[in-house]
């Protein structure tokens, strides 16, 4: 019984981290799926939000200010990336890839020079702390972290909405179509990486408040884990979630989904040195499943098609469009 | 009015594969004209299509739309002044979005799109009014995903989409080559009424010769990137398929003997 009572300890910090990490993940959503491009800035960005805020409150800040300030920080990354691919013409991937290698150095430079800075939670005013994690009051991470993702979603829902966050959309389903309907493509594609990275900045300095502190090493792979999170809550949700907010909640769900897993492979002993690993593993398998999923019914198409049996459905099945 | 005067576009230049795909091609359209367009492949016909709407830019020449110099404007914003519809009919709808949401998307077409509402209930009345035109029952799936749609469908739609604001030039690229012969039919009759409706200036680039001397009040045969035969008025209206081949192998000839 030893397992699950340390599982049940451990969940709330897991629940706490996957909803952080899923404001994250809503990010990657805006870039990988609405945009339909795989922006890495996000390993840069998952840092350099937590350093401008950290840095900032230990400088007497306030935390709204400096969340603010890191959601800025955030914007200015990912309008990096988008002038790198737009402006110059660089692939998206490499693009990203540029800028969180050039995030590096300007991240070690925001926290002045050491690869990290600690925030003591006794001494400034943290909206999430690690050490509130069970305790049964409003200061408790889980529902601060809620109630941003309900209202990270609700903006979005109502911007992807309108005129503009239309056209993003439209940018990523058809530039053809896009540009054809006067939609200026190139511009739309740097709005949204914009957004995606101030998100994910906005998660960064979450995260580190809530861990009490941030590192140059915080956003190693982060990609991933929001990848993870994205395709988790489009697998298991998707049947049930066709509503834009329902999808961006299954994204946010993923990522507790995810957290929650991790956990429980750890209580069972996992080393966690192999966690990048086993997190690389997982995404490949998510990834795969979609794919496996078409051969799988094409090959009970042809089986369908073969035998004069009952097949329409396999078949019918097969001639959707697009479905 | 639409000018074209002296483009000129190679393709490939100073490779192997160098081609000059327009050669100081020159095309005067008055307001109202319904142009078909024929020619071999690589004639230079999608070629001149995509030179007026900006996909590339053109090496050298003009090209004025009443009396504006489009010569060098982006794609996206010369899109106010066209109306597009493409082979592939894939291609001139987004997939993932609904019916009403593309509407929505076509009819900002050259507006400032800002933090607005992407559509409105105003909107979506008109939508469903523009829809039943068509005569596809589109007006009752208005929310449905424009990828569950067949490709006769999304080409009626798109058609809808490049119409409904009214273009000051009407492009269709070969926009029923992807369909069946009923299906295109029904495509063609459905441009035809819309043209007419509004009083369209259009060009419809088409394989079908048959096509071309029905519809339209001018005819345009194109070779090697430029326009070798003209024809317009009574004799567009006298002419047959059998003229048109005559024509066609008389240029194919000349080409043949000046080379």
């Amino acid at each position: 019984m030893n397992f699950f009572s340390d599982l049940l300890n451990a969940l709330p910090g897991a629940v706490a981290q996957g909803l952080i990490w899923g404001l994250m993940a809503i990010g990657v959503y805006i870039t990988f799926k609405v945009l339909d491009l795989a922006d890495l800035t996000v390993d840069g960005t998952m840092c350099t939000g937590g350093a401008v805020c950290i840095m900032l409150m230990t400088h007497g800040v306030n935390v709204w200010v400096a969340l603010l300030c890191a959601f800025v920080a955030g914007l200015l990354a990912g309008a990096i990336t988008g002038i790198l691919h737009t402006v110059m013409g660089i692939p998206a991937i490499l693009a990203g890839i540029l800028t969180q290698l050039a995030l590096f150095s300007i991240n070690l430079r925001i926290m002045g020079g050491k690869a990290n800075q600690a925030i003591n939670p006794d001494k400034y005013n943290l909206l999430v702390s690690l050490r509130n994690v069970k305790r049964l009051t409003l200061e408790n991470p889980i529902l601060v972290a809620i109630v941003f993702t309900v209202v990270v979603i609700a903006l979005l829902y109502w911007f992807f909405g309108t005129e503009l966050g239309s056209g993003i959309r439209a940018t990523g389903a058809n530039p053809n179509m896009s540009r054809a309907q006067g939609i200026n493509v190139d511009r739309n594609k740097v709005f949204g990486l914009m957004l995606s990275n101030g998100i994910v900045a906005l998660s960064s300095a979450l995260y580190s408040q809530y861990q009490g502190f941030t590192d140059v090493n915080a956003g190693r792979g982060a990609i991933v884990i929001g990848l993870a999170a994205v395709i988790i809550g489009e697998v298991l949700f998707a049947r049930l979630f066709h509503n834009f907010a329902l999808k961006l909640l299954g994204v946010a769900l993923g990522a507790v989904i995810y957290y929650i897993v991790i956990q429980i492979v750890l209580t069972l002993g996992l080393n966690s040195n192999d966690l990048k690993l086993l997190s690389a593993a997982v995404v490949a398998i998510f990834l795969a499943v979609p794919y496996w999923k078409g051969k799988y019914f094409r090959g009970a198409a042809k089986k369908a098609v073969a035998a004069p049996a009952p097949a329409p459905v396999a078949a019918g099945k097969e001639d959707e469009p697009n479905a | 009015m639409l000018e074209l005067k002296g483009l000129y576009k190679t393709f490939n230049a100073g490779t192997v594969n160098e081609k000059r795909a327009i050669n100081g091609l020159d095309l005067t359209l008055e307001d109202g004209d319904f142009v078909t367009i024929i020619g071999g492949n690589g004639a230079g016909k999608s070629t001149m299509l995509n030179l007026i709407s900006g996909v590339f830019p053109a090496d050298a020449g003009t090209i004025t739309l009443n009396g504006v110099d489009i010569t060098n404007l982006p794609e996206h914003k010369r899109a106010r002044y066209l109306g597009r519809v493409f082979q592939d009919p894939m291609m001139g709808t987004a997939a993932t979005m609904g019916i009403e949401e593309n509407l929505a998307l076509a009819n900002r077409r050259g507006k400032s799109r800002g933090l607005a509402r992407g559509i409105t209930a105003q909107e979506r009345t008109l939508y469903k009014q523009q829809l039943a035109t068509l005569g596809l029952g589109l007006e009752a799936r208005m929310t449905s995903k424009v990828g569950l749609l067949s490709g006769g469908q999304r080409q009626a739609l798109t058609l809808l989409m490049a119409t409904l604001k009214k273009p000051e030039l009407l492009l269709l690229d070969e926009h029923t080559a992807a369909l069946d012969p009923k299906t295109a039919d029904k495509v063609l009759q459905l441009t035809q009424e819309i043209v007419e409706r509004d009083k369209l200036t259009t060009l419809m680039v088409t394989h079908n010769m048959k096509n071309a001397i029905q519809y339209g009040n001018r005819l345009i045969m194109m070779d090697a990137g430029r326009v070798v035969v003209d024809i317009r008025g009574e004799e567009k209206k006298n002419l047959t398929v059998r003229d048109l081949l005559e024509k066609f192998n008389i240029e194919n000839d000349r080409m043949l003997l000046s080379e």
